[in-house]
């Protein structure tokens, strides 16, 4: 079973960005975490892999930072 | 129909009386089971119908009445089915398969489920019955056991285990009498204490949030069926619930959050808002009102040398999805034919243990989804909530989100999966049906049911055209003899001509083979009564 696909794959990255901004800022502070979670499950459904889907919030979770002193960009 | 009690609050369903200390049989019993509720009845009937001699001790000397277990899952009333008294509390109860969910002011349902998916099966997805009246019944099939003794009004004060058995002190009327038995099963409740008296753990999570049960006596044609309600009219922002009952009598069940003035909202007059706003200008009668919260807890173990935990007393969960006395009776099954084997010397004691490994599955399977249950109906932060409200607007547009409304999942039997009990399928052979570590599905015979062939209280190869010896100890039943004239046996358990299963007395599946040989066959059933 392929797992999370992390290659580039969005054709227009600044039109998804915008997109996705835009979709927020057009509600209340309150009711974005509702829009997100909307958007959350649509998509995970989409994807419907138990595996990939646990592996995104894996890495949407991410890691602590290692040090103070950061890291490069 | 509350009538004064000794224990303060409980109201009196049946009064009993204190059974005579005197006059009792001297010999030994096999098992003492402490406490006469669903549990040790059930498990009492068990045993008491495998021959042995049972003493079951209730501290109390009446059937206490009020707001316990309503639903019974088709599971335990095949259990209750096996034990000769599952016609009888179906009759008397209201069957149901459909719960729906609703939300908010909408009439028509966000999300329907099906307690018996697969249909042409004997018992319903569940029955709602009040507790007292199942255990009313219990009670009168014991009546025709003679070597089964119900104790009332005698109270276990101190246990002592013993290398080869407990004793047990007992208080009954005036005075104390010693009683000693090669096992004692503590059915005793959510504060058992057997447990206390042992020093025994009970760890777990308590919830904050505050429900309100109102059993009311109305006349209304509606249909047998769940109906939840998030965010209805009757409770913004909150969930209530409502279930039939027999006898007119409906269950209606609200959330009232967390910190609240439990006997203020047991007033007549604070309940009766919330049973209009749900049912209109009705005329009705109250039964009952209370206010619960719930724990979901268990015990790190429950077998203790010879000291046996089942039900309440081993293990707590959040009443949605009816896990509670379901689970309890689930434990009672699992351990009546272990006990059974033991005391028959047809096993050893390595069986107890895993009723502790199957136990203790059943109950972890049972706390994960009532807690899940719980967190969804009563999210504990401003993320739970944001998730569970993106969850209820999609379910009500789209399928695909339906799925997640969770109103609480129903209870059902228990896969145990890899169990040190049964024998996993041959590598080479495909199979779909029925796994080793699942209960066998029921289905129609030329005369009756599956379930109740199979019901002998002992092991069982089942196959079709079966040429294979078997052991002492296990029934044949073949469904050439029995006859399956929809094919649903053949096709539910994928039963070809030679295949075969071996089904445990509580009706798990224990292995099963294409092509079953007599020693296949011993070794798995040896297997199953826990040796290697």
């Amino acid at each position: 079973m392929a797992g999370l696909h992390l290659d580039a794959r969005i054709a227009c990255p600044d039109g998804l960005f915008e997109e996705l901004v835009l979709l927020l800022e057009e509600f209340p502070e309150e009711r974005r975490s509702v829009v997100q979670a909307r958007l959350i499950f649509l998509l995970a459904n989409h994807i419907g892999d138990d595996a990939v889907v646990h592996e995104a919030i894996g890495l949407a979770r991410g890691t602590p930072r290692s040090s103070e002193n950061g890291e490069a960009d | 129909m509350v009538k004064a009690s000794t224990d303060v609050g409980v109201p009196v369903w049946r009064p009993i009386g204190t059974t005579p200390v005197g006059g009792r049989s001297a010999s030994r019993p096999a098992v003492v089971i402490v406490g006469a509720g669903p549990v040790g009845l059930t498990l009492a009937l068990d045993l008491g119908r495998r021959g042995h001699h049972v003493v079951v001790l209730n501290r109390r000397d009446f059937i206490a009445g009020g707001s316990k277990a309503i639903c019974f899952a088709k599971r335990t009333l095949d259990i209750w089915d096996r034990l000769g008294v599952g016609e009888a509390i179906v009759r008397r109860g209201v069957a149901w398969n459909v719960g729906k969910v609703y939300r908010g002011d909408r009439s028509e349902p966000i999300y329907s489920f099906d307690m018996l998916p697969v249909k042409q099966q004997k018992m319903p997805g569940f029955i709602n019955l009040q507790q007292y009246l199942v255990e009313e019944m219990l009670v009168e099939a014991l009546g025709a056991m003679p070597n089964v003794e119900l104790r009332w009004g005698h109270e276990v004060v101190e246990v002592e285990p013993r290398a080869d058995g407990v004793a047990a002190t007992i208080s009954a009327g005036a005075g104390q009498y010693e009683l000693d038995a090669s096992w004692l099963v503590a059915c005793d409740g959510s504060r058992s204490p057997v447990r206390g008296m042992l020093g025994l753990d009970f760890e777990g999570r308590a919830f904050e949030d505050n429900f309100l049960i109102a059993d009311i006596r109305l006349k209304q044609e509606r249909a047998a069926e769940r109906c939840f309600w998030f965010d209805p009219p009757a409770n913004r922002g909150k969930s209530a619930l409502l279930h039939r009952q027999p006898d007119d009598v409906w269950r209606l069940d609200f959330q009232l959050g967390w910190g609240i003035d439990r006997d203020a909202f047991t007033q007549p007059q604070n309940v009766e808002p919330y049973i209009r706003g749900m049912l209109g200008d009705v005329d009705f009668t109250p039964e009952w009102y209370s206010v619960y919260t719930f724990q979901c807890r268990r015990m790190a173990r429950f077998v203790h040398g010879r000291v046996v935990f089942a039900g309440d007393s081993a293990h707590l969960v959040s009443p949605f999805g009816a896990r509670g006395c379901n689970g309890g009776i689930a434990d009672a099954d699992n351990l009546g034919w272990k006990l059974d084997a033991v005391l028959e010397g047809r096993a050893d004691e390595r069986l107890i243990e895993t009723y502790n490994d199957e136990a203790i599955a059943t109950a972890d399977e049972n706390i994960l989804n009532s807690t899940r249950s719980a967190d969804f109906m009563t999210p504990r932060s401003s993320a739970a909530a944001a998730l569970r409200e993106a969850v209820l607007e999609l379910a009500g547009d789209h399928a695909f989100a339906r799925p997640f409304v969770n109103s609480g999942r129903l209870s059902t039997a228990v896969r145990y999966g890899a169990t040190r009990l049964s024998s996993a399928d041959e590598p080479e052979e495909a199979w779909a049906g029925i796994p080793p570590g699942s209960v066998a599905s029921d289905a129609p015979t030329a005369a009756g049911w599956l379930l109740e062939h199979i019901s002998k209280g002992r092991f069982v190869l089942l196959g079709q055209e079966l040429s294979c010896a078997v052991p002492d100890g296990v029934v044949t039943v073949d469904i050439s003899i029995i006859g399956d004239p929809d094919g649903l046996i053949a096709a539910r358990f994928d039963l070809a001509r030679g295949s075969a299963y071996l089904l445990r007395p509580d009706h798990y599946v224990a292995a099963r083979w294409r092509e079953p040989t007599a020693a296949a066959v011993a070794a798995a059933y040896a297997r199953a009564l826990g040796g290697e």
